[in-house]
């Protein structure tokens, strides 16, 4: 049996008919088109599916797409404005190469904006914490910091 | 699977348990469980993550606290008086899986999943926590010690949610800790874990609980180690002896992290630790949260 299943997703309400059973990350890769968001490692360790649930990060490989209903879904593809152009983070982690494959940087970017609503100037070892459950294969971290580090002055400054 | 509820109300989710569904609530454990695996995904679901007054923590007419089941690991250590008061909770809540698990898991979750390797239950154990469960039958306050049977096992009848955690008042000059040994800082599981609480009353320890995480089958008191603390100064001779019980007390498993012996060499050095980090507390010296940075050196 499928059940009609409806959220925000970057700000804009859809429906979904989806089986209980399936994960949140599936319903928005296959039937939602939001490939943004990646499967990693399945087991809620790496981060790469991370989506914002109600402004808190959430592993959707690890969460029932039914029990989305009626919350707000926000995945990497909602970061930026809806003209396209990027936000502070994003263009952060392209000026301090804070991407090198890419695989993690959806999940990073959704862990770095969950830290930064909440905490306009993390310390470094806060960041770090915030960003624990997101694994870069490319061991690229010094630059991911150093750009949330960045990003969050940028957006302090104005 | 099939039918799937998603109530506001409680007695539609427990009605629901009772025709044999199973709850779910950030599906934490459940969804890594099914695709490793452990279990088949149930038929019939029950989403509970929607209760009314399922989520949140609220102040008991006695000065404890009553936890609700929904609530999330990030909501308890953001809490001033669990903070404060149940310092040990803090320090296991802080440091279960990563910042996404502690939005998403529940304090009712990780009870009711009762790993041997859960954190916040030897804290829990210590500061005397009691299990409210409720069915269509009614309602059963069960003590945690003893609730968990083995392994994935505890006393929570198939119709039965767990709906509340409740902590008495912690008596003045009491403080607790909780201490793991870890690979990593974070997204870990307890190779080995110890939760101790300790009251000093003019330098003499009057009420002393200890508890050890993943070194037996399900998280438990060790009552050897909470008798050679009672009554004694709390001094380096009375905690290397109690450590040197759990120690003793332990069965621990060989797995992938670790094996039997290394578990039951480290067990004492937790315990210490742990104990140490209640005592200093009680003393009143600060002993950041969580614990485990603190006591294994810098993050």
């Amino acid at each position: 049996m499928r059940y009609e299943t409806s959220f925000r997703l970057n700000g804009t309400p859809v429906s979904v008919s989806v089986e209980p059973s399936r994960t949140l990350l599936h319903v928005l890769r296959e039937d939602l088109g939001m490939t943004g968001t990646k499967e990693g490692c399945t087991d809620s360790e790496c981060g790469a599916c991370m989506v914002l649930l109600d402004g808190e990060p959430l592993n959707a490989c690890s969460y029932l797409a039914v029990q989305a209903d009626g919350r707000e879904v926000t995945t990497v593809e909602g970061l930026s404005a809806p003209d396209g152009s990027l936000s502070a983070l994003q263009r952060a982690f392209l000026a301090h190469g804070g991407v090198q494959c890419g695989f993690c940087t959806p999940g990073m970017l959704i862990s770095a904006t969950a830290l930064l609503a909440r905490d306009p100037d993390p310390a470094e070892e806060t960041v770090r914490a915030a960003l624990s459950g997101n694994l870069c294969r490319c061991t690229g971290y010094q630059g991911i910091v150093q750009a949330v580090r960045s990003a969050a002055a940028e957006i302090r400054e104005g | 699977m099939s039918r799937y509820l998603a109530p506001a109300g409680l007695e539609e989710a427990l009605v629901a348990l009772a025709g044999g569904a199973r709850p779910v609530a950030g599906g934490t454990d459940l969804v890594v469980g099914v695709r490793q695996g452990r279990f088949p995904i149930p038929d019939d679901l029950v989403a509970i993550h929607r209760l009314a007054g399922f989520r949140g923590i609220a102040e008991g007419a006695d000065g404890g606290l009553v936890i609700g089941a929904g609530t999330s690991h990030a909501e308890i250590v953001a809490h001033p008086r669990v903070t404060r008061d149940w310092t040990g909770l803090a320090d296991a809540s802080a440091i279960v899986g990563s910042p996404a698990t502690r939005a998403t898991g529940t304090l009712g979750g990780n009870v009711a999943n009762a790993s041997p390797a859960a954190d916040t239950v030897a804290p829990l154990l210590c500061a005397d926590a009691v299990i409210v469960c409720r069915s269509t039958a009614g309602e059963r306050r069960l003590p945690l010690d003893g609730f968990a049977t083995a392994p994935r096992r505890t006393l929570l009848r198939p119709d039965e949610l767990i709906v509340a955690v409740e902590l008495p008042a912690p008596a003045p000059g009491s403080a607790s800790c909780y201490v793991r040994l870890e690979h990593r800082r974070q997204m870990e599981i307890a190779i080995v874990g110890a939760g101790a609480l300790l009251r000093l009353e003019g330098g003499r320890v009057t009420a002393a609980r200890v508890a050890m995480t993943a070194l037996a089958p399900t998280v438990r008191r060790v009552p050897e180690a909470e008798r050679i603390l009672l009554g004694s100064d709390g001094g380096a001779a009375a905690v290397t002896a109690a450590a040197e019980a759990v120690a003793a007390a332990a069965t621990p498993i060989d797995d992938t992290r670790a094996s039997a012996a290394y578990r039951r060499a480290m067990a004492a050095v937790v315990t210490r630790r742990a104990i140490g980090g209640a005592l200093a507390r009680a003393r009143g010296e600060t002993v950041t949260i969580p614990a485990s940075d603190t006591l294994f050196g810098a993050a």
